[in-house]
């Protein structure tokens, strides 16, 4: 094996890719190889580094400084001056906030590996200890006993709704069936929220263990990943992926010769909001119009094709690998009480620094918006934030300290949701973010009933009367009402959630629709 | 054990529904989706109640009756619920009673008047009617579609025709023939079904708009005269003019289900054709003249028993109605058999 003195890391992400990483990466290595540096400095592809909106980003190793917003013209400069002279070029560098920004690699279980290994590399995975837990669970556990264990985890969806997954699996574990299936959601809708495509463009193997591990414990030979297609680059490195865990007998008919067969497929799904609803989404698989079914019977009885299914989001499963190899009680050592581990984020708008980080549950709203997304930008005041997404709370100040795990949100009436938070500064109009939710929801309402694709038709009419000065205080109230209705009697959550943004909008900003209406 | 409605004590016979439990026995619940045909759709969310124990709203239309269950369907809560839903879904078209040819037959007029609902409340509608008068006997105004989804569920799972489906999404959700083709060009039958099964006025017969109320025409249960079938169906008669307006399938009927093939719902215009023949003709001379029963049958016999004896039985054949009953279709085959002495018989069957 080759030893290099110094690693670069560079990150293939979508937007990195916009940058144009790849003519950058060319660029890089030929300039290194004007300064016969190609022997001393290995360029590493791997997935995001973690940042948002910072174009391309390269992690030095063993300096472990990180350039951001590289571009093609600053590469002589940088070879010159700290590859060849050891001097870091501090005017490119993640300085400002740097020290804090270590903190996004701690404490991580999801993103552990990403930013740091080569996403398309089987090898680099299986170096830093992946697929041990498959062969422990596969080889040394019975099904049961993995249920059992995520189950001692308290590892809760990360989907949004927070449902025990161990307890999921725990209804279709023992259903003595001809087939099960177990479906991974990838079908990112919810807005604002990129954690699964950058866990899926970060660390596949991850993903393919957890799936692995997830299917052998709930008896299902075959799974499928359900993934919107816009998510291109995580779509070909999962396929990639597939086809090197099939080379190394990880997947596939007898796995080490323990007699379990699993497949695992890709569908692509079209990019409708109400198809990360588990039944519509199975729906959609089928090949039907991507609407929800009625419950029960539940998808873990009767899901894909009347099979038994589970389906599990992205980071969810994601957890699966680290609470097999270590165990459920190093598990509960992350997050709190009724909601351990950590939780990825998605931090956007007014912020230094928006991007995303992994925390433990439990951990101050406060705390990630200052530490993790690098505070207010230009120190502007802090006014609201939508936490969970679309679906999620508008949060003023004074709820800034509330812990961000499933239970302690619940006491607020708001949502973890999907993890997205976004953070608006004292400049923004709670009506026009009010406005642009409800015209989110009524785009993709899927019209399957009534009081959803009516009810958010009417919302969207009163808000647009409140935003173009028409609007009356009563009609507050009568929107308040309509949201209450609809997430009393809608079919499925989309309907439902409407109400959360609704009411936290007008019932903590009241004053700004009373603005409109003087 | 029974299950509770409204405090009173109901039997309930097993996988039965609560809101079948309740229509059994004469207890309305709002629903517009719901068919006993077509099953529970849980998509108007109209038919709401309130269980003991359980939390929030129920649709009884997907709530499987459980022995002691406890409901609730007229509480102020489910009321004022179903009193948004239902004046949501008035005010999301052209719902305009008056000119409405299913006023007086319809099922969101029945909710809106259980509910108190004088007219719709929100401005909803589309500022444009969009109608399609483009096939033979079926009108659609789709500013009266409720999205209820009865005609799609009918059509791809009753009839297995496979024609209608919804197009679009939320509000903008419109029922499509094929790939949202006009009615008339789409591979659709006309039999019928849809128009059965719609709930409001967005599908009708094209044929009764403006002939008479619904209360104005008296309902005449028969058996289709067509094949041998036996569909019951239900002529809708105006008495004064001797007009039969439409014709509906019975649903109830074990023979059909209240479906109807396209000549037993729209063909009945021969009976009060001009072109009826209502006596025997006689042609003489190349031409056809009216002649009585008396004269006609031994002139027949006449005639037969000649053929017969100079060309034998087999030179005649005997071809009959499926219109007629099957007792009259066994004499006339065996009149054929036994007496003209010929196995050429058969009857217009041939669908």
């Amino acid at each position: 094996m080759k030893f290099y003195r110094s690693h670069l890391l560079i990150g293939i992400d979508d937007s990195s890719l916009q940058a144009g990483v790849k003519e950058f990466e060319t660029a890089l290595r030929n300039e290194l190889a004007k300064h016969n540096l190609t022997d001393e400095i290995n360029i590493l592809e791997t997935g995001t580094l973690g940042y948002f909106g910072t174009g391309i980003s390269m992690l030095v190793y063993p300096e472990q400084v990180t350039y951001v917003n590289l571009k093609l013209e600053y590469i002589p400069e940088i070879v010159s001056e700290h590859f060849l002279k050891g001097r870091i070029v501090h005017k490119y560098i993640l300085d400002k906030l740097s020290s804090k920004y270590d903190f996004n690699y701690q404490g991580r279980i999801v993103l552990k590996n990403s930013g740091v290994i080569d996403p398309e590399n089987i090898e680099e995975y299986i170096g830093t200890g992946g697929y041990e837990a498959w062969e422990k669970a596969l080889l040394e556990m019975k099904p049961e006993e993995i249920v059992a264990e995520v189950k001692a985890s308290g590892l809760r969806g990360r989907g949004g709704a927070g449902f025990p997954a161990g307890l999921k699996w725990s209804f279709t574990q023992p259903l003595a069936a001809e087939q099960k299936y177990l479906v991974i959601n990838a079908d990112e809708g919810e807005p604002g929220t990129f954690k699964d495509r950058l866990i899926m463009e970060g660390d596949p193997h991850k993903l393919m263990e957890g799936i692995m591990i997830a299917s052998y414990a709930i008896g299902a030979t075959k799974a499928y990943i359900y993934i919107r297609g816009e998510y291109k680059l995580c779509i070909s490195r999962l396929r990639k992926a597939i086809d090197q865990a099939k080379e190394y007998g990880l997947l596939g008919k007898n796995i080490f010769e323990s007699g379990f067969d699993l497949d695992v497929e890709i569908k692509i799904g079209a990019g409708a909001y109400v198809c990360g609803e588990e039944t519509a989404l199975i729906e959609s698989m089928e090949g039907n119009r991507g609407t929800p079914r009625s419950k029960p019977p539940f998808p873990g009885v009767k899901g894909a094709w009347q099979r038994p299914t589970v389906v599990n989001n992205v980071e969810t499963i994601t957890n699966v690998p680290a609470i097999i190899k270590n165990g459920a009680e190093w598990f509960k050592g992350f997050g709190v009480e009724g909601c351990t581990g950590t939780k990825v984020y998605t931090i956007m708008g007014d912020v230094s620094m928006p991007g995303l980080c992994e925390v433990d549950m439990g951990t101050e709203l406060r705390k990630i918006i200052n530490e993790f997304g690098g505070g207010m930008k230009n120190n502007r005041k802090f006014k609201a934030a939508l936490v969970g997404g679309a679906a999620g709370v508008f949060l003023s100040e004074k709820l800034l300290d509330v812990k961000m795990d499933f239970n302690s949100l619940n006491e607020y009436a708001a949502v973890l949701g999907s993890g997205a938070i976004l953070v608006m500064n004292e400049e923004v109009d709670i009506v026009e973010m009010l406005w642009s939710v409800i015209r989110f929801f009524r785009h993709e309402s899927c019209g399957k009933c009534s009081p959803c694709s009516n009810g958010n038709e009417i919302l969207y009419k009163l808000i647009n009367n409140i935003r173009n000065g028409e609007g009356k205080e009563k009609d507050l109230d009568l929107m308040l009402h309509i949201a209450a209705v609809m997430n009393d009697t809608s079919f499925c959550a989309l309907g439902e959630s409407l109400l959360l943004p609704v009411k936290s909008a007008i019932e903590n900003f009241r004053e700004d629709f009373l603005q409109r209406m003087k | 054990m029974p299950i509770f409605i409204n405090g009173r004590e109901f039997e309930l016979k097993p996988g039965e529904t609560v809101l079948e439990v309740a229509l059994r026995n004469d207890i309305y619940i709002p629903h517009l989706c719901f068919h006993p045909k077509t099953g529970k759709a849980g998509k108007c969310r109209a038919c709401i109640v309130e269980v003991e124990g359980r939390r929030g709203l129920l649709t009884s239309c997907n709530l499987v009756a459980e022995e002691g269950m406890k409901v609730v369907t007229d509480s102020k809560q489910v009321k004022d619920a179903q009193k948004i839903i239902v004046d949501l879904i008035l005010s999301s078209g052209h719902h305009d009673c008056l000119s409405c040819e299913q006023n007086g037959n319809c099922e969101l007029q029945d909710a809106a008047y259980y509910l108190g609902i004088e007219r719709p409340s929100f401005d909803l509608a589309p500022a444009e009617i969009e109608t399609d008068n483009s096939s033979e006997f079926i009108f659609v105004d789709r500013s009266k579609c409720i999205s209820c989804g009865r005609c799609v569920e009918g059509c791809t799972r009753t009839v297995v025709n496979e024609v209608l489906n919804f197009a679009n999404r939320g509000f903008e959700t419109r029922i499509s023939f094929d790939n949202e083709l006009p009615m008339g060009e789409s591979t659709c039958v006309q039999c019928g079904e849809c128009v059965q099964l719609c709930p409001v006025g967005a599908i009708i017969d094209s044929r009764m708009i403006g002939r008479g109320r619904t209360w104005e025409l008296e309902k005449v249960e028969t058996v289709c005269p067509y094949c041998g079938v036996g569909c019951k169906l239900e002529m809708h008669v105006d008495r004064q003019k001797n007009e039969i307006i439409r014709v509906t399938g019975v649903e109830d009927s074990p023979t059909n289900e209240g479906m109807l093939c396209v000549k037993g719902r729209y063909g009945f215009d021969f009976v009060s054709s001009q072109d009826r023949i209502t006596t025997p003709l006689i042609k003489e001379n190349g031409k056809f003249r009216a002649a009585d029963w008396a004269e006609v049958i031994p002139y027949v016999g006449k005639k037969l028993k000649a053929i017969k004896k100079e060309f034998g039985s087999d030179a005649i054949a005997g071809l009959t109605s499926a219109k007629v009953t099957n007792e009259e279709n066994f004499a006339f085959q065996k009149f054929m058999r036994s007496e003209i002495g010929t196995n050429n018989v058969d009857h217009c069957a041939r669908l």
